[in-house]
């Protein structure tokens, strides 16, 4: 269960985008700690499906301007 | 630092204490009198009811330190606890096994009551050491 995800994402840059919204508004809005906001920006977390949609949904984009997969088996991470 | 977290390491650190203390107290006894023989049953209850106490009392004095963040706690929390629970329960089923050989091979009491207390321990160190890992480095449920 502890390994390292392929999966990368883009909620820093959505946040700056959203004129700086802080990590806590963002928890607040989807509904988690902001201790998860922050594991999960840095690739430590990987949400339910459930959770990305939310937080898809708080910046109003799709799923796949928030979270993000290498096409190919080699592509890093 | 999550409340769930705070209270992994907490849990932790007392289970650890707890076997420490225990030990320290019967060891303590060996001079006076063969090992089996030492009234090691007063010292398991008081030193398990002791962790008990203070886990009650980890609880509220990390509720205290971050009222708002009492209690809190999301699917993050709820899918690394389950993991560490399923990581140290192998301990408790080696406890379990290796007691039940114990009692068929008519050993004494005191040798069956401490590899199940310290099954116990190692199960409950086991766990947290999980869920610190998995909270310090990465959680991937996927």
């Amino acid at each position: 269960m502890v390994k390292s995800t392929r999966i990368t994402n883009a909620i820093r840059a959505l946040r700056f985008a959203r004129g700086e919204m802080t990590q806590a508004e963002l928890a607040e809005r989807t509904g988690v700690t902001r201790q998860t906001i922050i594991a999960i920006e840095q690739g430590r977390y990987s949400p339910t499906l459930e959770m990305a949609f939310r937080i898809a949904r708080v910046f109003g984009v799709p799923l796949e301007n928030v979270f993000q997969y290498p096409k190919n088996e080699g592509d890093g991470p | 630092m999550s409340f769930d977290e705070k209270y992994t390491w907490g849990f932790g650190l007392i289970a650890v204490a707890g076997y420490g203390v225990y030990l320290a107290l019967l060891l303590g006894q060996v001079d006076a009198a063969p090992l089996t023989e030492a009234a090691y049953v007063p010292l398991m209850l008081w030193t398990i009811g002791g962790a008990i106490a203070a886990g009650m009392l980890l609880t509220i004095l990390v509720s205290m330190a971050a009222p708002a963040e009492a209690n809190k706690r999301d699917q993050r929390d709820r899918d690394i606890n389950r993991f560490g629970e399923y990581v140290g329960q192998s301990f408790v089923v080696i406890g379990g096994v290796a007691a039940l050989l114990m009692a068929m091979a008519e050993w004494d009491h005191f040798w069956i009551a401490n590899v199940i207390y310290l099954c116990f321990v190692l199960s409950a160190v086991l766990s947290s050491a999980a869920k610190i890992v998995a909270y310090r480095f990465g959680f991937h449920p996927w």
